[in-house]
């Protein structure tokens, strides 16, 4: 178990080195493509050369790709010290560098970011998972019923409409026609209350979407699982109907909403992008949108990190849940 | 209510439809028999022969498990002087598990991978015992499993089911179905899915239990060899129908119905020396939806065209051939006898 867990750590640090890697060398080799200069990017328009020179000294832009991939690294375990002379800035641990445009540490502001995401998540795993494996658990207990056709329907739209759509129509009529929610966020530090209210129609809407696919999951997995032997092993012993959904099918049933779970859960720590731009957000989404649109590479770079650091977390917890849940599964 | 008169278990005229898009699929259809406590029944035929869905009828699991609405079930079950078939599906589940037991035919997927096997025979103890303790169950379980011939069963009982062999699973499934002693116990293929060494293993064990708890006993099978070892009686199916009834010794003596004769030439012997291959009965199991008219086994019959056409335009009815000896053919039993005799028992 230790051992396995020890592996799969090292395995995690092996894949973001590997997505880092991957990342620096676009992040090195679009300079080249489209002719600009990190280092005018960094000074501004208006720019001598003397000052793009010296830039390009302090960042390390003028040193080899390896090395200043070695840099970069370094910088994210111990900090990283930028010098041209008696010109010094240090950036601590974890060091992502500094912003093209603000000139800012990427980390702080990552940091920042993410806290909307945390936010988002926080609330919309909640209802997506309740209600979505809810809806289909019923469904599949009344299969063939006006019930089941309903919600399948209802999903099916959730499945199909895009975010934007069915965002700007909870905006349009809950935020802005009835104005029962403010549409706009607030830090939970700041101000608990407003922070809950400004959420709730991306949690909603968030939610509508994932639920769908929970409902259309579940509702699968438990017919699959009602028709299992040990299902009627189950009522063979006089088991209590409850008992027999409840206990035995369910347990099978939640298995691979687990997993599907682990990895949406993941994803969307990494940004949601739909979403945040839907309801304004400024989260790790809006941030990879922003600095995409000003090709600000190190934030770029710092937000691709991000993003691959939980999914590669949330695929770990995955599979360790897996083992606690199913006893087949035998971590080796 | 008094159950002198009565025997143990009575299926009076079992009729159980499933309606389906293609149509009624008549699984089984006129079914009668009757079964005392500490004897055995062996219920044998083909797949689709209606034998599997007469023991879930038995234990009114045919009700959940349908896909295109529930099955239509007439006749009458009589178990211990109440009529299954009529009560409420809440009594038929209190009586599942405590008086009537099933053991299924593959024990890896009949048990739930998350559950540890003793929990699992815990949970069926205690849902017939609401007062007692989880020691007692647990205490019960390991009993249980020692009963069955399962080494340490102490230790054995916290393993799940994938860390036992096909053999032990299904020793654990018997331990599962005997914990609050039934009066009834159904196998259905309690065997087929083991290795051959392990099956007479679990005859015995089936056979010694029935002893030791005096219950009746219902092996369903398609293997005679396997009611050659068990059953008392034995009943064949054919197409929903019952074809022959009898004490086991005769059915293998002097087996009535062409069916069965079938039957008996292709079940492998090692019993004889001579035998040159085995016989299958020739063509396909009949549609349970288009039932062929007369006597459903009459395409594949041999003998057919001898009953002057009765075969394909009546229905036989199980008449008696010998005393407590039933068979349903349209061949006159004296005819039957002589192509036994000079066609069939030397080809055995």
């Amino acid at each position: 178990m230790l051992v396995y867990l020890f592996r799969r750590l090292v395995n995690v640090v092996f894949m973001l080195l590997v997505v880092a890697a991957v990342t620096f060398g676009i992040f090195f080799m679009v300079p080249k493509l489209t002719g600009t200069d990190p280092a005018m990017l960094y000074v501004g328009k208006i720019a001598d050369k003397v000052a793009v020179e010296g830039i390009r000294h302090k960042m390390g832009l003028d040193k080899s790709i390896i090395e200043q991939f070695w840099l970069f690294l370094k910088g994210v375990f111990v900090g990283r010290d930028y010098n041209a002379g008696t010109d010094m800035t240090h950036c601590a641990a974890p060091c992502l560098g500094y912003s093209f445009k603000t000139e800012r540490e990427v980390w702080p502001l990552l940091l920042n970011r993410v806290g909307v995401d945390f936010s988002l998540a926080a609330g919309a795993c909640v209802l997506w998972l309740v209600f979505g494996t809810a809806t289909g658990v019923v469904s599949a207990l009344r299969r063939g019923t006006a019930l089941d056709r309903l919600t399948m329907t209802v999903a099916l739209a959730g499945v199909s409409l895009p975010m934007y759509f069915t965002g700007l129509v909870a905006l349009a009529v809950f935020g802005h026609q009835l104005g029962w929610f403010p549409i706009n966020y607030t830090d939970l530090a700041d101000d608990p209350v407003a922070w809950f209210e400004g959420l709730v129609l991306p949690w909603v809407t968030l939610a509508f979407l994932y639920a769908a696919t929970y409902a259309r999951l579940s509702r699968a997995t438990l017919l699959d699982v009602l028709g299992e032997d040990y299902i009627r092993t189950a009522r063979a012993k006089g088991l209590k109907e409850p008992v027999v959904i409840g206990k035995h099918a369910m347990r099978s049933t939640l298995t691979p909403i687990l997993t599907i779970f682990g990895m949406d859960l993941g994803g969307l720590l990494g940004g949601a992008v739909l979403t945040e731009k839907t309801f304004n957000l400024r989260g790790l989404g809006y941030e990879a949108v922003t600095s995409i649109q000003s090709s600000d590479l190190p934030v770029i770079m710092g937000v691709t990190l991000f993003a691959a650091f939980f999914i590669v977390m949330a695929n770990l917890v995955v599979d360790l849940l897996y083992a606690v849940v199913d006893p087949r599964v035998r971590l080796t | 209510m008094s159950n002198t008169d009565k025997p143990f278990l009575s299926v009076r005229d079992l009729k159980v439809h499933f309606p389906t898009d293609d149509g009624l699929v008549k699984s089984v259809n006129g079914l009668s028999f009757d079964l005392e406590r500490g004897r055995t029944l062996g219920i044998v035929g083909e797949s689709g022969s209606g034998k599997s869905v007469t023991s879930l009828s038995i234990m009114g699991l045919h009700r959940t498990g349908t896909k295109r609405g529930a099955p239509r079930i007439s006749g009458e079950i009589w178990l211990d002087g109440e009529d299954l078939v009529a009560a409420g599906p809440d009594r038929v589940r209190k009586l599942r598990g405590q008086k009537m037991a099933m053991i299924f035919q593959d024990p890896l997927t009949a048990m739930h991978p998350y559950y540890t096997v003793g929990a699992q025979i815990v949970e069926g103890y205690r849902a017939h015992h609401p007062g007692a303790s989880k020691k007692e169950a647990r205490k019960r379980a390991v009993e249980m499993l020692d009963r069955v011939g399962i080494p340490q069963p102490d230790k054995r009982v916290d393993n799940y089911p994938h860390e036992f062999s096909g053999g032990m699973r299904q020793r654990a499934m018997i331990a599962m179905a005997l914990v609050n002693d039934p009066s009834l116990l159904i196998a259905d293929e309690p065997t087929t899915a083991l290795d051959v060494t392990v099956q007479a293993q679990i005859l015995d064990l089936i056979r010694d239990l029935q002893k030791e708890f005096g219950s009746a006993v219902i092996i369903i099978t398609h293997d005679l060899g396997v009611v050659a070892e068990l059953a008392d009686d034995i009943l064949v199916m054919y197409g929903g129908k019952p074809v022959e009834r009898g004490p086991a010794a005769t059915i293998f003596e002097s087996p009535e119905h062409p069916y069965t004769w079938g039957l008996l030439g292709s079940m492998p012997r090692l019993d004889r020396e001579l035998q040159d291959r085995l016989i299958p009965v020739k063509g396909t199991p009949p549609s349970l939806i288009n039932v062929p008219s007369g006597c459903a086994f009459h395409p594949r019959c041999p003998y057919a065209e001898l009953t002057g056409g009765r075969s394909t335009s009546e229905v036989p009815v199980l008449a008696e051939a010998a005393p407590r000896h039933h068979a349903a053919c349209h061949l006159p039993i004296a005819e039957r006898h002589r192509i036994f005799t000079e066609e069939i028992a030397p080809r055995l």
